[in-house]
């Protein structure tokens, strides 16, 4: 599915980001990318969508060498991989539905995209993924009237509107509360799962990356230090990824929340939620 | 659980100076007071001359009362001119601002368009609109053509100027999100920047119209049309009286065109 070869990254500044990373990801699984702030996580997955150009190296998605393509092609290309965002980025003066159908503005003609006429499937998924990330009825709300939780679930749902071939998300939670990063988290990889897309996702808090991720990729200095199970994450390797701390506490078991699909906004959790994922720092 | 103590540090703080260096400050000073002493002697004022000015004024005021409307057909047409003009300048100004403004726009444009773009800006804004009036008077003659071709050249400039500014203040997030899901260029343009700066360009392009309302009264000074060669030819035949008809009538058509502006803007938001 992807593949990424000898990938390098130099920033005009003469700063090396990423030193010819190589990964490759052949089952839809959510893979998270923990390493201290500067590691290079944001400049490895926008290396993929080139949002950021990289300097060396190939990223190779079923086939297609995104680094070689030109500028039509790459809008295809980019129309495959739909990206979240810390930020959520989403545009603030347009309505939440104006936001997910966004994500097909790739497939769409310019005249429909302008008259906001797009076809009955793309409606009717919107409203599908509306219902999906907790959002039923929020359609017609500008996204500036949003929480920083509701603004991630439309980030999640025109991600996916692109009826992407790959995932990526850019450190989902870090803005959020503990509670509503365990739900953001939850939508995002039970919808990788169920829609057998595969994810690359970087976050600092670790118990979550190790209790939803399906895979570890520790990355220090544009380098990868560990590719594994979330379970061979133990205190020697976080030590090796982040350096030298007490890692006993992190490694300890992360409790699991509740579990269910349900995502809807109101719901409250449990109070084991807050402890668990204020350890990672 | 008791504070500790805190005896031993200084208690009195002030913030730092603009200038930190005393002597500095004191040349500063002393600069700023010899510059404004050389000011008022570079004045010569000639008591005589500003002695005949009263007189003089006292002469222009004195012929201007009563106003006289007698001739209001022609104000009404130097004013409907003027009007027209404004709208007219506006609309193109609107229009044309546009893709003057997008290639402004350091964060949209390449290098080479944004550097020509910009060059027009400043180029256009270097000259008070009576410049530019004077010269499209030289090439099209008298008349309000040359003012319409001078308040659009100032209408473009400066909304173009202020759209490329918010343009390049907007947050890069939402850009760099549109331009995720691969869209084209003229697609981002519809999602990602035009939403952000519909409301902004909309005050501005009103703005603009009652500004416009207020420089077309002054370009027909230079016989660019509107009620300001109205104006300018009754000074030149000593129709004092009409003179003043025709400033009381700008005042009022200038507070109307605020007063407007000022409410369209107010509800914009
Ligand atoms: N546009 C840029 N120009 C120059 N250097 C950059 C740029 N973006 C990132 N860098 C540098 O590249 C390195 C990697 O940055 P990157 O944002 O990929 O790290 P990160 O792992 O995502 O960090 P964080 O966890 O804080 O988000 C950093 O040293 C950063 O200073
Ligand atoms: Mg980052």
């Amino acid at each position: 599915m992807l593949t990424i070869t000898d990938l390098t990254k130099q920033y005009p500044t003469g700063l090396k980001a990423l030193h010819g990373i190589s990964l490759t990801v052949d089952e839809p699984q959510v893979v998270a990318i923990i390493g201290p702030s500067g590691a290079g996580k944001s400049t490895l997955i926008r290396c993929v969508n080139r949002l950021v150009e990289p300097t060396s190296g190939s990223v190779l998605l079923d086939g297609t060498d995104i680094t070689k393509l030109g500028r039509g092609p790459l809008r295809r290309a980019r129309r495959r991989m739909g990206m979240i965002f810390q930020e959520y980025n989403l545009v603030d003066r347009l309505t939440v539905m104006e936001n997910l159908l966004s994500g097909r503005l790739g497939y769409v003609g310019f005249w429909r995209a302008f008259r906001r006429n797009y076809p009955a499937a793309d409606v009717q998924a919107a409203y599908a993924l509306l219902d999906r990330v907790g959002l039923h009825g929020y359609e017609n709300t500008r996204a500036d009237a949003l929480s920083g939780g509701q603004r991630q679930r439309v980030g999640i749902g025109r991600a996916l509107m692109q009826q992407p071939d790959l995932l990526l998300v850019d450190e989902p939670t870090a803005s959020l509360d503990p509670k509503t990063s365990r739900q953001i988290m939850r939508i995002i990889v039970e919808l990788a799962h169920e829609r057998g897309t595969p994810a690359l996702l970087n976050i600092h808090d670790v118990p979550l990356a190790r209790s939803h991720a399906d895979r570890i990729i520790g990355l220090t200095a544009g380098a990868i230090v560990f590719d594994g199970k979330p379970d061979d994450l133990n205190e020697a390797v976080l030590t090796e990824i982040y350096g030298e701390e007490d890692w006993s506490k992190t490694v300890g078991r992360d409790d699991d929340d509740d579990g269910g699909g349900n995502a809807a906004p109101g719901r409250s959790g449990r109070p084991g939620d807050l402890d668990s994922a204020a350890v990672a720092g | 659980m008791s504070a500790p103590s805190t005896e031993s540090y200084p208690a009195t703080w002030k913030p730092p100076g603009l200038i930190a260096n005393p002597l500095m400050q004191r040349g500063v000073v002393a600069l700023t007071v010899l510059y404004i002493l050389w000011s008022i002697g570079s004045l010569e004022i000639d008591w005589s001359r500003i002695a005949q000015g009263f007189d003089r004024a006292g002469n222009l005021f004195g012929r201007m009362f009563p106003p006289s409307f007698e001739r209001w057909e022609l104000l009404l047409k130097g004013f409907r001119e003027s009007l027209q003009m404004a709208l007219a300048a506006s609309f193109f100004g609107m229009v044309l601002a546009i893709p003057v403004g997008l290639c402004a726009a350091r964060n949209l444009a390449p290098r080479p368009v944004y550097l020509v773009a910009r060059g027009i800006i400043v180029i256009t804004r270097t000259f008070h609109e009576v410049i530019i009036a004077i010269i499209f008077v030289k090439i099209f003659g008298f008349g309000p053509l040359a003012g319409v071709l001078t308040l659009i050249v100032a209408s473009v400039s400066f909304i173009s100027k202020m759209l490329a500014e918010d343009i390049e203040n907007m947050t890069p997030g939402a850009m760099e999100a549109v331009r995720a899901t691969g869209a084209s260029f003229p697609k981002f343009l519809i999602y990602a920047i035009t939403p952000q700066i519909m409301p902004r360009y909309l005050g501005l392009s009103i703005y603009r119209l009652d500004a416009n309302i207020r420089h077309s009264t002054v370009v027909g000074i230079v016989g660019a049309g509107g009620i300001g060669q109205v104006l300018q030819a009754s000074f030149n035949r000593y129709d004092y009286d009409f003179s003043l008809a025709i400033l009381i009538s700008i005042v009022a058509l200038v507070f109307i065109g605020e007063f407007f502006s000022a409410w369209i803007r107010g509800r914009l938001r």
